[in-house]
């Protein structure tokens, strides 16, 4: 009985938005984003690159350091943005034009000057960088920190941050599951995709246990 | 390929969630409800048709090096068209599916036709394969988003059929995954794949 009104309050949260009960300080923002909004077990942003790229835990944590970069970039540059272009010329509803061209131009930027500039770090995460510019989480969270954070820069970007950290330990856990999921013996009709999604869910289950944790 | 295989093989044989598995955030994200899933599917195959029409209108316009930000382009912009006419004539779906109507430009199934096939079709089989895929995208989303209401909230498109016995979990994040991933299975069961 108990457990039902909890899990009853939780939709209710889900539903209205306000799972994270208006985080006060930035503690509870970085945790709230790492683990109980995870970006991936509870928003389904960026699942693409979840299954994709998590078959071995090297190839993940490169992904998870490539998205990092890239959003603690677009969410400073997203911020500006919408701060001294859109809002003062009343063009709010470009957005997410502006928002998917200054990310995708960011990518290319981020690659080019890694290539110059640090070889090894290009070495790293080259391969990734191009499929960021469609990996939904950068544009979304983009989205949503410009709408919780309005007002305030340095929140809205260690929310970027955090909610990306939150991403890569989706991604780096999930991978170390998938490598041991691709030694069993697994109905031919599961193997793959489905057998991910499943093993996903109960991932997504364990961090629901972070829920009211601020 | 025949104008109707263009219109069919969307639905089965290149089916974009079960066999190609595209565009698998708003599967996910949205499907909570049938209602909700099937508002998604209508409103990106809508994008889908008209980006993909002007796409293989264009196509020879194009510089080929800086095709995909063009495609981004078009895109983007049906997509707001498409985000201001929600919000104005269905608001309530437009409040339940939120971040995930500017997350359509990122679905990689739009991009991935425009690439595949608007590029280098004409208008009308262009926008018969966007209706094809739109289908195929729309059904998938109802389908899991039927299961997911039926188990979850034990209702059928908003009426309820046994509301508060039914397992919560599968309305909530870790049900989504579940759901889709035994769906996927029962898919390739049947399809024999």
């Amino acid at each position: 009985m108990e457990f039902e009104n909890i899990s009853r309050e939780i939709v209710q949260a889900f539903e209205t938005g306000t799972i994270s009960a208006a985080p006060e300080t930035l503690f509870a923002i970085i945790i709230g984003a790492i683990f109980v909004n995870n970006v991936v077990l509870s928003q389904f942003l960026g699942i693409c690159p979840f299954l994709g790229v998590s078959s071995k835990v090297e190839t993940s944590l490169g992904m998870g350091m490539a998205v990092t970069f890239v959003m603690a970039l677009s969410g400073v540059v997203t911020w500006c943005l919408q701060t001294y272009v859109l809002q003062p010329f009343g063009i709010e509803y470009m957005q997410t034009i502006a928002f998917i061209l200054v990310i995708a131009a960011l990518v290319q930027m981020v690659e080019i000057v890694l290539k110059k500039a640090s070889p090894a770090l290009y070495q790293a995460l080259g391969i990734f960088l191009p499929l960021i510019t469609t990996n939904c989480a950068v544009l979304g969270i983009a989205i949503i920190a410009v709408q919780k954070y309005p007002f305030d820069l340095l929140t809205g970007v260690i929310f970027s941050v955090a909610t990306a950290l939150g991403f890569a330990l989706a991604l780096v856990l999930f991978a170390g599951i998938r490598e041991r999921l691709d030694v069993e013996d697994v109905p031919k009709a599961f193997k793959g995709t489905p057998i991910a999604l499943i093993a996903a869910g109960l991932l997504a289950m364990a961090f629901m246990g972070f829920a009211g944790l601020v | 390929m025949s104008k109707m295989q263009l219109i069919t093989k969307g639905i089965l044989k290149e089916n974009p969630t079960f066999v190609l598995i595209l565009g698998m955030c708003p599967t996910i994200g949205v499907t909570s409800s049938a209602i909700n899933g099937m508002g998604m599917g209508v409103a990106t195959m809508a994008v889908l048709i008209m980006s993909n029409v002007v796409i293989s209108l264009i196509k020879n316009l194009i510089p080929s090096k800086v095709r995909i930000p063009a495609y981004i382009v078009v895109i983007a912009s049906f997509v707001t068209i498409i985000e201001m006419l929600m919000k104005a004539y269905v608001p309530s779906l437009y409040e339940a599916l939120g971040v995930f109507i500017p997350l359509i430009v990122v679905n990689c199934i739009i991009l991935g036709r425009a690439e595949a096939f608007a590029s280098k079709n004409n208008a009308l089989d262009s926008a018969l394969d966007g209706v094809g895929i739109g289908l195929g995208f729309t059904l998938s989303l109802t389908v899991v988003g039927m299961v997911r209401e039926a188990l979850g909230s034990g209702s059928f498109f908003g009426m309820p059929f046994a509301e508060d016995v039914m397992p919560l979990v599968f309305i909530l994040a870790p049900g989504g995954f579940i759901a889709l991933g035994y769906l996927m299975v029962l898919f390739n069961k049947i399809s024999k794949r």
